[in-house]
Protein backbone atom coordinates (compact mmCIF):
# COMPACT_ATOMS: atom_id res chain seq x y z
CA UNK A 1 0.00 0.00 0.00
CA UNK A 2 1.33 3.34 -0.68
CA UNK A 3 1.98 6.17 1.89
CA UNK A 4 -0.98 7.93 1.20
CA UNK A 5 0.12 11.54 2.43
CA UNK A 6 -2.02 14.22 2.88
CA UNK A 7 -1.02 17.32 1.27
CA UNK A 8 -2.71 20.51 2.19
CA UNK A 9 -3.06 23.72 1.64
CA UNK A 10 -2.04 26.60 2.94
CA UNK A 11 -2.60 30.50 1.96
CA UNK A 12 -1.20 32.40 5.54
CA UNK A 13 1.28 31.32 8.41
CA UNK A 14 -2.35 31.09 10.36
CA UNK A 15 -3.55 28.41 7.54
CA UNK A 16 -0.56 26.42 7.36
CA UNK A 17 -0.88 25.75 11.33
CA UNK A 18 -4.31 24.85 11.08
CA UNK A 19 -3.68 22.48 8.40
CA UNK A 20 -0.83 21.09 10.82
CA UNK A 21 -3.20 20.88 13.74
CA UNK A 22 -5.63 19.03 11.51
CA UNK A 23 -2.88 16.51 10.38
CA UNK A 24 -1.85 16.91 7.37
CA UNK A 25 1.29 14.89 6.28
CA UNK A 26 2.55 18.14 4.15
CA UNK A 27 1.66 21.44 3.22
CA UNK A 28 2.17 23.39 0.60
CA UNK A 29 2.45 27.39 -0.13
CA UNK A 30 4.19 29.99 -1.90
CA UNK A 31 5.97 33.12 -1.72
CA UNK A 32 4.03 36.75 -1.98
CA UNK A 33 4.84 37.27 -5.54
CA UNK A 34 4.61 35.87 -8.94
CA UNK A 35 6.83 32.72 -8.36
CA UNK A 36 3.87 30.44 -7.42
CA UNK A 37 0.23 29.96 -9.45
CA UNK A 38 -1.43 31.91 -6.48
CA UNK A 39 -0.04 34.90 -6.36
CA UNK A 40 -3.15 36.83 -4.90
CA UNK A 41 -3.40 40.32 -2.58
CA UNK A 42 -2.84 39.64 1.12
CA UNK A 43 -2.09 35.74 -0.04
CA UNK A 44 1.07 33.95 0.93
CA UNK A 45 4.02 34.07 2.92
CA UNK A 46 7.10 36.38 3.84
CA UNK A 47 10.45 34.97 4.14
CA UNK A 48 10.36 35.65 7.77
CA UNK A 49 7.12 33.94 7.69
CA UNK A 50 8.00 31.04 6.06
CA UNK A 51 10.93 30.21 8.41
CA UNK A 52 8.40 30.47 11.43
CA UNK A 53 6.19 28.30 9.13
CA UNK A 54 8.62 25.58 8.78
CA UNK A 55 9.74 25.57 12.12
CA UNK A 56 6.18 25.15 13.42
CA UNK A 57 5.66 22.24 10.58
CA UNK A 58 8.63 20.40 11.57
CA UNK A 59 8.03 20.19 15.13
CA UNK A 60 4.89 18.51 14.63
CA UNK A 61 6.90 16.48 11.71
CA UNK A 62 4.62 17.71 8.59
CA UNK A 63 6.50 19.11 5.71
CA UNK A 64 6.59 21.60 3.89
CA UNK A 65 6.56 21.77 0.12
CA UNK A 66 6.98 25.56 -1.84
CA UNK A 67 5.21 26.05 -4.67
CA UNK A 68 8.14 27.91 -7.74
CA UNK A 69 4.97 26.55 -9.98
CA UNK A 70 4.83 29.45 -12.47
CA UNK A 71 6.96 30.39 -15.87
CA UNK A 72 9.55 32.73 -15.42
CA UNK A 73 9.04 35.08 -18.89
CA UNK A 74 12.05 34.69 -20.78
CA UNK A 75 15.24 36.18 -19.20
CA UNK A 76 13.79 37.22 -15.87
CA UNK A 77 14.83 34.00 -14.05
CA UNK A 78 16.08 36.14 -11.18
CA UNK A 79 12.58 36.21 -8.85
CA UNK A 80 12.73 32.56 -9.21
CA UNK A 81 16.41 31.62 -8.32
CA UNK A 82 16.69 33.86 -5.08
CA UNK A 83 13.01 32.53 -4.13
CA UNK A 84 14.65 28.47 -4.81
CA UNK A 85 17.52 29.84 -2.66
CA UNK A 86 15.39 31.06 -0.04
CA UNK A 87 13.77 28.49 0.33
CA UNK A 88 16.39 26.29 0.03
CA UNK A 89 18.20 28.15 3.24
CA UNK A 90 14.90 28.10 5.44
CA UNK A 91 14.98 24.23 5.11
CA UNK A 92 11.59 23.71 2.92
CA UNK A 93 11.22 19.55 1.97
CA UNK A 94 10.45 19.93 -1.09
CA UNK A 95 10.18 22.30 -4.12
CA UNK A 96 6.68 22.30 -6.50
CA UNK A 97 8.16 22.88 -10.11
CA UNK A 98 6.63 23.73 -14.05
CA UNK A 99 9.51 25.17 -15.75
CA UNK A 100 12.33 23.60 -17.15
CA UNK A 101 14.83 26.00 -15.91
CA UNK A 102 13.89 26.77 -12.80
CA UNK A 103 13.82 22.61 -12.10
CA UNK A 104 17.36 22.75 -13.79
CA UNK A 105 18.73 25.35 -11.61
CA UNK A 106 16.95 23.96 -8.44
CA UNK A 107 18.62 20.54 -9.21
CA UNK A 108 22.35 21.96 -10.35
CA UNK A 109 22.32 24.26 -6.69
CA UNK A 110 20.17 22.35 -4.47
CA UNK A 111 20.86 18.95 -5.30
CA UNK A 112 19.85 17.88 -1.47
CA UNK A 113 16.10 18.99 -2.29
CA UNK A 114 13.80 17.36 -3.43
CA UNK A 115 11.64 18.15 -6.86
CA UNK A 116 8.08 17.40 -7.54
CA UNK A 117 6.54 18.52 -10.94
CA UNK A 118 3.64 20.50 -10.07
CA UNK A 119 0.27 20.27 -12.42
CA UNK A 120 0.88 23.09 -14.12
CA UNK A 121 3.58 21.17 -16.04
CA UNK A 122 0.55 18.97 -17.19
CA UNK A 123 3.01 16.21 -17.56
CA UNK A 124 0.13 13.34 -18.48
CA UNK A 125 1.82 11.04 -20.11
CA UNK A 126 4.79 8.68 -18.76
CA UNK A 127 7.34 9.50 -21.65
CA UNK A 128 6.76 13.47 -20.56
CA UNK A 129 7.22 12.26 -17.04
CA UNK A 130 10.40 9.97 -17.28
CA UNK A 131 11.89 13.30 -19.12
CA UNK A 132 11.42 15.53 -16.32
CA UNK A 133 12.81 12.62 -13.71
CA UNK A 134 15.88 11.82 -16.18
CA UNK A 135 16.89 15.28 -16.80
CA UNK A 136 16.28 16.98 -13.45
CA UNK A 137 15.99 14.14 -10.96
CA UNK A 138 11.73 14.73 -10.20
CA UNK A 139 10.56 12.09 -7.10
CA UNK A 140 7.23 12.92 -8.01
CA UNK A 141 4.46 14.00 -10.33
CA UNK A 142 1.02 15.60 -9.72
CA UNK A 143 -1.02 14.61 -12.66
CA UNK A 144 -3.79 16.75 -14.36
CA UNK A 145 -7.13 16.26 -13.25
CA UNK A 146 -8.08 14.50 -16.83
CA UNK A 147 -6.98 10.83 -15.67
CA UNK A 148 -8.78 7.85 -15.29
CA UNK A 149 -7.81 5.34 -12.40
CA UNK A 150 -6.77 2.93 -14.70
CA UNK A 151 -4.91 5.42 -16.84
CA UNK A 152 -3.24 5.97 -13.60
CA UNK A 153 -2.35 2.37 -12.67
CA UNK A 154 -0.93 2.27 -16.41
CA UNK A 155 0.96 5.12 -15.56
CA UNK A 156 2.84 4.49 -12.23
CA UNK A 157 3.81 1.11 -13.90
CA UNK A 158 5.80 3.07 -16.48
CA UNK A 159 7.51 5.84 -14.30
CA UNK A 160 10.16 5.94 -11.59
CA UNK A 161 8.90 8.12 -8.92
CA UNK A 162 6.08 9.02 -6.87
CA UNK A 163 2.51 10.47 -8.01
CA UNK A 164 0.07 12.62 -6.40
CA UNK A 165 -3.22 13.49 -7.64
CA UNK A 166 -5.63 16.10 -6.81
CA UNK A 167 -8.70 14.68 -4.33
CA UNK A 168 -10.53 17.85 -3.82
CA UNK A 169 -11.19 21.64 -4.87
CA UNK A 170 -10.55 23.25 -8.08
CA UNK A 171 -11.62 20.78 -10.84
CA UNK A 172 -9.37 22.14 -13.39
CA UNK A 173 -9.72 20.75 -16.57
CA UNK A 174 -7.89 22.99 -18.50
CA UNK A 175 -4.53 22.36 -19.94
CA UNK A 176 -2.67 23.23 -17.01
CA UNK A 177 0.23 25.64 -17.36
CA UNK A 178 -0.86 26.53 -21.03
CA UNK A 179 -4.34 28.13 -20.24
CA UNK A 180 -4.33 31.76 -21.50
CA UNK A 181 -7.57 32.88 -20.90
CA UNK A 182 -7.08 35.29 -18.76
CA UNK A 183 -4.35 37.04 -20.75
CA UNK A 184 -7.10 37.70 -23.76
CA UNK A 185 -8.77 40.25 -20.97
CA UNK A 186 -6.67 41.59 -18.64
CA UNK A 187 -3.08 41.39 -19.91
CA UNK A 188 -2.11 39.17 -17.32
CA UNK A 189 -1.00 35.26 -17.22
CA UNK A 190 -1.76 32.89 -15.28
CA UNK A 191 0.80 30.80 -16.08
CA UNK A 192 4.11 33.67 -15.39
CA UNK A 193 2.47 36.14 -12.93
CA UNK A 194 0.57 33.62 -11.06
CA UNK A 195 -3.24 35.32 -11.24
CA UNK A 196 -5.94 33.83 -12.99
CA UNK A 197 -9.02 36.30 -13.02
CA UNK A 198 -7.21 38.77 -10.96
CA UNK A 199 -8.89 40.30 -7.96
CA UNK A 200 -8.24 44.06 -9.47
CA UNK A 201 -9.96 43.20 -12.64
CA UNK A 202 -12.94 41.14 -10.96
CA UNK A 203 -16.61 43.27 -9.80
CA UNK A 204 -19.67 42.34 -9.11
CA UNK A 205 -22.71 43.91 -9.81
CA UNK A 206 -26.62 43.36 -7.73
CA UNK A 207 -29.35 43.86 -9.92
CA UNK A 208 -32.68 44.87 -9.10
CA UNK A 209 -34.72 41.32 -9.75
CA UNK A 210 -31.44 39.75 -7.13
CA UNK A 211 -29.11 38.93 -9.95
CA UNK A 212 -25.65 39.07 -9.41
CA UNK A 213 -23.38 39.29 -12.84
CA UNK A 214 -19.81 38.58 -12.44
CA UNK A 215 -17.16 40.41 -14.86
CA UNK A 216 -13.90 40.25 -15.58
CA UNK A 217 -12.11 43.31 -17.31
CA UNK A 218 -15.26 44.84 -17.64
CA UNK A 219 -16.78 41.96 -19.62
CA UNK A 220 -19.74 39.81 -18.01
CA UNK A 221 -18.33 36.42 -17.99
CA UNK A 222 -21.18 35.12 -15.93
CA UNK A 223 -25.00 36.74 -14.24
CA UNK A 224 -26.62 34.26 -11.54
CA UNK A 225 -30.55 34.40 -10.66
CA UNK A 226 -31.46 35.44 -7.55
CA UNK A 227 -31.56 32.01 -6.01
CA UNK A 228 -28.77 30.26 -8.17
CA UNK A 229 -25.71 29.19 -6.69
CA UNK A 230 -22.54 31.35 -7.95
CA UNK A 231 -18.90 30.38 -8.90
CA UNK A 232 -15.70 31.72 -9.04
CA UNK A 233 -15.37 34.93 -11.98
CA UNK A 234 -13.11 32.38 -14.07
CA UNK A 235 -13.24 32.73 -18.02
CA UNK A 236 -13.13 28.80 -18.12
CA UNK A 237 -16.27 28.50 -15.89
CA UNK A 238 -18.15 31.58 -17.44
CA UNK A 239 -21.61 31.10 -19.08
CA UNK A 240 -21.66 32.47 -22.39
CA UNK A 241 -24.63 33.05 -25.61
CA UNK A 242 -23.74 32.07 -29.01
CA UNK A 243 -25.70 32.11 -31.57
CA UNK A 244 -27.15 28.16 -31.47
CA UNK A 245 -27.34 28.95 -27.69
CA UNK A 246 -29.12 32.02 -27.01
CA UNK A 247 -30.11 31.02 -23.31
CA UNK A 248 -26.51 31.07 -22.31
CA UNK A 249 -24.35 27.95 -21.74
CA UNK A 250 -21.26 27.12 -19.90
CA UNK A 251 -18.80 26.54 -23.15
CA UNK A 252 -15.51 25.20 -21.32
CA UNK A 253 -16.49 24.04 -18.11
CA UNK A 254 -18.86 24.22 -15.65
CA UNK A 255 -18.86 26.06 -11.46
CA UNK A 256 -17.94 22.35 -9.97
CA UNK A 257 -15.70 20.96 -7.36
CA UNK A 258 -13.43 17.66 -7.41
CA UNK A 259 -14.40 15.15 -4.50
CA UNK A 260 -13.13 12.43 -4.71
CA UNK A 261 -13.67 10.80 -1.64
CA UNK A 262 -15.23 7.80 -2.59
CA UNK A 263 -12.18 6.74 -4.77
CA UNK A 264 -9.78 7.16 -2.26
CA UNK A 265 -9.21 2.99 -1.65
CA UNK A 266 -9.33 2.61 -5.70
CA UNK A 267 -6.72 5.53 -5.63
CA UNK A 268 -4.40 3.88 -3.54
CA UNK A 269 -4.67 0.44 -5.08
CA UNK A 270 -3.61 2.26 -8.16
CA UNK A 271 -0.31 2.98 -6.21
CA UNK A 272 -1.16 6.59 -5.78
CA UNK A 273 1.34 8.20 -3.27
CA UNK A 274 -0.31 11.68 -2.40
CA UNK A 275 -3.58 13.35 -2.12
CA UNK A 276 -3.43 17.14 -2.79
CA UNK A 277 -5.67 19.15 -1.05
CA UNK A 278 -6.83 22.29 -3.50
CA UNK A 279 -7.42 25.80 -1.81
CA UNK A 280 -4.37 27.92 -1.03
CA UNK A 281 -6.58 30.84 -1.08
CA UNK A 282 -9.71 29.64 1.21
CA UNK A 283 -9.62 30.35 4.27
CA UNK A 284 -8.74 28.37 7.24
CA UNK A 285 -12.41 27.02 8.06
CA UNK A 286 -12.21 25.62 4.71
CA UNK A 287 -8.22 24.23 5.45
CA UNK A 288 -10.08 22.85 8.93
CA UNK A 289 -12.88 21.11 7.64
CA UNK A 290 -11.69 19.85 4.40
CA UNK A 291 -8.18 18.13 6.56
CA UNK A 292 -9.78 17.12 9.59
CA UNK A 293 -12.89 15.31 7.24
CA UNK A 294 -9.83 13.57 4.96
CA UNK A 295 -7.28 13.11 7.62
CA UNK A 296 -9.92 11.16 9.00
CA UNK A 297 -10.65 9.32 5.74
CA UNK A 298 -7.36 8.11 5.30
CA UNK A 299 -6.83 6.96 8.29
CA UNK A 300 -9.50 4.83 8.05
CA UNK A 301 -8.60 3.36 4.82
CA UNK A 302 -5.30 2.36 6.09
CA UNK A 303 -6.57 0.40 9.53
CA UNK A 304 -8.98 -1.41 7.44
CA UNK A 305 -12.07 0.62 8.03
CA UNK A 306 -14.54 2.06 5.24
CA UNK A 307 -14.33 5.17 5.36
CA UNK A 308 -16.48 8.00 6.94
CA UNK A 309 -16.20 10.86 5.30
CA UNK A 310 -17.83 13.71 6.31
CA UNK A 311 -20.10 16.12 3.76
CA UNK A 312 -18.09 18.75 2.08
CA UNK A 313 -20.56 20.10 -0.56
CA UNK A 314 -21.36 23.43 1.41
CA UNK A 315 -17.71 24.27 0.67
CA UNK A 316 -17.83 23.05 -3.05
CA UNK A 317 -17.65 25.68 -5.80
CA UNK A 318 -21.33 26.70 -7.19
CA UNK A 319 -22.12 23.58 -4.46
CA UNK A 320 -22.18 20.95 -6.83
CA UNK A 321 -19.29 18.22 -6.68
CA UNK A 322 -18.11 15.47 -8.86
CA UNK A 323 -15.27 12.60 -9.59
CA UNK A 324 -14.87 13.97 -12.54
CA UNK A 325 -12.56 12.18 -15.06
CA UNK A 326 -11.26 9.80 -12.59
CA UNK A 327 -14.02 7.96 -12.76
CA UNK A 328 -14.72 8.17 -16.13
CA UNK A 329 -13.93 10.50 -19.43
CA UNK A 330 -18.02 11.09 -19.85
CA UNK A 331 -17.95 12.25 -16.55
CA UNK A 332 -19.85 15.70 -18.57
CA UNK B 1 -32.81 31.61 3.37
CA UNK B 2 -31.14 33.40 0.85
CA UNK B 3 -29.86 37.16 1.36
CA UNK B 4 -32.39 38.18 -1.67
CA UNK B 5 -35.27 37.06 0.34
CA UNK B 6 -33.80 38.59 4.12
CA UNK B 7 -33.50 41.44 2.26
CA UNK B 8 -37.07 41.46 0.54
CA UNK B 9 -38.70 40.63 3.55
CA UNK B 10 -37.40 44.40 5.49
CA UNK B 11 -40.09 47.30 4.77
CA UNK B 12 -39.37 50.60 6.17
CA UNK B 13 -41.17 51.67 9.47
CA UNK B 14 -42.12 55.13 10.74
CA UNK B 15 -39.48 56.83 12.28
CA UNK B 16 -37.13 53.98 11.59
CA UNK B 17 -34.62 57.20 10.54
CA UNK B 18 -34.60 58.09 14.22
CA UNK B 19 -34.00 54.81 15.30
CA UNK B 20 -31.19 54.03 13.38
CA UNK B 21 -29.29 57.47 14.40
CA UNK B 22 -30.11 56.16 17.99
CA UNK B 23 -28.78 52.68 17.32
CA UNK B 24 -25.61 54.42 16.08
CA UNK B 25 -25.11 56.68 18.97
CA UNK B 26 -25.56 53.89 21.26
CA UNK B 27 -22.97 51.62 19.94
CA UNK B 28 -20.34 54.22 18.80
CA UNK B 29 -18.54 54.14 22.13
CA UNK B 30 -18.28 50.40 21.94
CA UNK B 31 -17.13 50.10 18.31
CA UNK B 32 -14.17 52.57 19.20
CA UNK B 33 -12.85 50.71 21.81
CA UNK B 34 -13.15 47.20 20.10
CA UNK B 35 -11.17 48.31 17.13
CA UNK B 36 -8.32 50.39 18.80
CA UNK B 37 -7.72 46.84 21.16
CA UNK B 38 -7.88 44.31 17.92
CA UNK B 39 -5.54 46.68 16.39
CA UNK B 40 -2.89 47.03 18.89
CA UNK B 41 -3.24 43.06 19.47
CA UNK B 42 -3.07 42.18 15.75
CA UNK B 43 -1.38 45.03 14.37
CA UNK B 44 0.35 42.20 11.39
CA UNK B 45 -3.05 42.43 9.51
CA UNK B 46 -2.30 45.73 8.40
CA UNK B 47 0.61 44.47 6.22
CA UNK B 48 -1.62 42.15 4.44
CA UNK B 49 -3.85 44.90 3.53
CA UNK B 50 -1.37 46.61 1.48
CA UNK B 51 -2.75 49.49 -0.28
CA UNK B 52 -5.95 49.36 0.90
CA UNK B 53 -5.51 50.48 4.52
CA UNK B 54 -7.05 53.86 3.49
CA UNK B 55 -10.16 51.94 1.31
CA UNK B 56 -13.30 52.56 3.66
CA UNK B 57 -15.59 49.48 3.73
CA UNK B 58 -18.76 49.46 4.12
CA UNK B 59 -19.49 46.32 6.07
CA UNK B 60 -23.78 45.72 5.87
CA UNK B 61 -25.16 43.31 8.06
CA UNK B 62 -28.72 43.39 6.97
CA UNK B 63 -30.25 42.45 10.28
CA UNK B 64 -29.08 45.33 11.94
CA UNK B 65 -30.52 49.06 12.22
CA UNK B 66 -27.41 50.41 10.82
CA UNK B 67 -24.36 49.30 8.51
CA UNK B 68 -20.52 49.84 9.79
CA UNK B 69 -17.97 51.94 7.87
CA UNK B 70 -14.42 50.76 8.28
CA UNK B 71 -11.41 52.20 6.91
CA UNK B 72 -8.36 49.88 7.88
CA UNK B 73 -5.25 52.82 7.95
CA UNK B 74 -3.10 52.43 11.24
CA UNK B 75 -2.54 55.77 11.60
CA UNK B 76 -6.49 56.82 11.01
CA UNK B 77 -8.41 54.15 11.84
CA UNK B 78 -12.39 54.14 11.36
CA UNK B 79 -14.84 52.08 12.74
CA UNK B 80 -18.08 53.68 13.39
CA UNK B 81 -21.83 52.95 12.94
CA UNK B 82 -23.40 54.86 9.96
CA UNK B 83 -27.19 54.85 9.12
CA UNK B 84 -27.70 53.08 5.81
CA UNK B 85 -29.14 56.93 3.95
CA UNK B 86 -26.05 58.18 5.56
CA UNK B 87 -23.89 56.06 4.53
CA UNK B 88 -19.89 57.61 3.37
CA UNK B 89 -19.21 56.60 -0.06
CA UNK B 90 -17.21 52.91 0.15
CA UNK B 91 -14.61 51.66 -1.84
CA UNK B 92 -16.12 48.17 -0.78
CA UNK B 93 -18.89 47.05 0.38
CA UNK B 94 -19.32 44.22 2.22
CA UNK B 95 -23.40 42.31 2.67
CA UNK B 96 -24.51 39.84 4.66
CA UNK B 97 -26.41 38.22 8.03
CA UNK B 98 -24.92 39.41 11.05
CA UNK B 99 -23.20 36.45 12.59
CA UNK B 100 -22.22 35.30 9.15
CA UNK B 101 -20.06 38.29 9.08
CA UNK B 102 -18.67 37.62 12.50
CA UNK B 103 -18.28 34.22 12.01
CA UNK B 104 -16.55 34.56 8.45
CA UNK B 105 -13.68 37.09 10.33
CA UNK B 106 -13.27 34.44 13.14
CA UNK B 107 -12.62 31.64 10.33
CA UNK B 108 -15.50 30.43 11.82
CA UNK B 109 -17.25 29.95 8.03
CA UNK B 110 -15.69 29.99 5.18
CA UNK B 111 -15.69 33.37 2.91
CA UNK B 112 -15.70 31.04 -0.62
CA UNK B 113 -18.63 29.47 0.45
CA UNK B 114 -20.69 32.16 1.84
CA UNK B 115 -20.05 33.52 -1.66
CA UNK B 116 -20.92 30.83 -3.64
CA UNK B 117 -24.16 29.86 -1.65
CA UNK B 118 -25.21 33.42 -2.52
CA UNK B 119 -25.75 34.45 1.55
CA UNK B 120 -22.66 36.97 1.18
CA UNK B 121 -22.75 39.98 -1.04
CA UNK B 122 -19.39 41.90 -2.12
CA UNK B 123 -19.44 45.36 -4.50
CA UNK B 124 -17.11 47.71 -5.38
CA UNK B 125 -13.54 47.20 -5.43
CA UNK B 126 -12.76 43.42 -5.08
CA UNK B 127 -9.11 43.64 -4.55
CA UNK B 128 -9.52 45.48 -1.40
CA UNK B 129 -12.37 42.56 -0.23
CA UNK B 130 -10.08 40.19 -0.49
CA UNK B 131 -7.27 41.44 0.85
CA UNK B 132 -9.37 42.29 3.96
CA UNK B 133 -10.32 38.52 4.04
CA UNK B 134 -7.27 37.29 3.71
CA UNK B 135 -5.75 39.71 6.18
CA UNK B 136 -8.36 38.53 8.89
CA UNK B 137 -8.39 34.93 8.19
CA UNK B 138 -4.26 34.83 9.39
CA UNK B 139 -5.16 36.37 12.57
CA UNK B 140 -5.03 33.57 15.48
CA UNK B 141 -7.83 33.22 17.77
CA UNK B 142 -11.56 35.11 17.97
CA UNK B 143 -11.72 38.37 17.36
CA UNK B 144 -15.21 37.70 18.64
CA UNK B 145 -14.58 36.26 21.69
CA UNK B 146 -11.66 39.09 22.33
CA UNK B 147 -13.77 41.41 21.97
CA UNK B 148 -17.22 39.57 24.08
CA UNK B 149 -14.17 39.20 27.22
CA UNK B 150 -13.52 42.89 26.99
CA UNK B 151 -17.40 43.06 28.56
CA UNK B 152 -16.82 40.03 31.01
CA UNK B 153 -19.32 38.06 31.38
CA UNK B 154 -22.01 39.87 30.33
CA UNK B 155 -19.82 40.30 26.77
CA UNK B 156 -19.16 36.18 26.90
CA UNK B 157 -22.83 35.62 27.04
CA UNK B 158 -24.36 37.59 24.85
CA UNK B 159 -21.98 36.45 22.16
CA UNK B 160 -22.71 32.51 23.32
CA UNK B 161 -26.26 33.07 22.99
CA UNK B 162 -25.90 34.52 19.37
CA UNK B 163 -23.89 31.77 18.38
CA UNK B 164 -26.54 29.46 19.45
CA UNK B 165 -29.49 30.98 18.20
CA UNK B 166 -27.05 31.41 14.60
CA UNK B 167 -28.36 28.38 11.93
CA UNK B 168 -25.68 28.60 9.10
CA UNK B 169 -27.58 28.62 5.76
Amino acid sequence: MSLAELICPAGTPAALRTAVDAGADAVYCGFQDATNARNFPGLNFTPAELAEAVAYAHARGTKVLLALNTYPPAGKVDLWRQAADTGARLGVDAFIVADMGVADYIARTHPGTRLHLSVQAAASSPEAIRYYCAHFGVKRVVLPRILTIPEIRQIRKEIPCEIETFIFGNHGLMVEGRCSLTNYLTGQSTNMDGVCSPASDVEYKRHEDGSMSSQLAGFTIDCFGADEKAGYPTICKGRYTAPHRPEGYYAFEEPISLNLSKLLPELIDAGVHAFKIEGRQRSKSYVRGVVTAFRKAVDDIRAGRPADMADLVALTEGQKQTQGAFETKKWR
Amino acid sequence: MTLNATVSQKSPLPGRGIAERLACAVVQPVLSRVVRRIASRHSSLFARLGPHQSTDFLIDPIELPFALHLRPDPQDLVLRAVPRDAAPRAGATIRGRFMLLLELIDSEEDGDAAFFSRDLEVSGDTEAVVRLRNALDDVDGSIAEETAAMFGRPGRAILSRLRRSYIPS
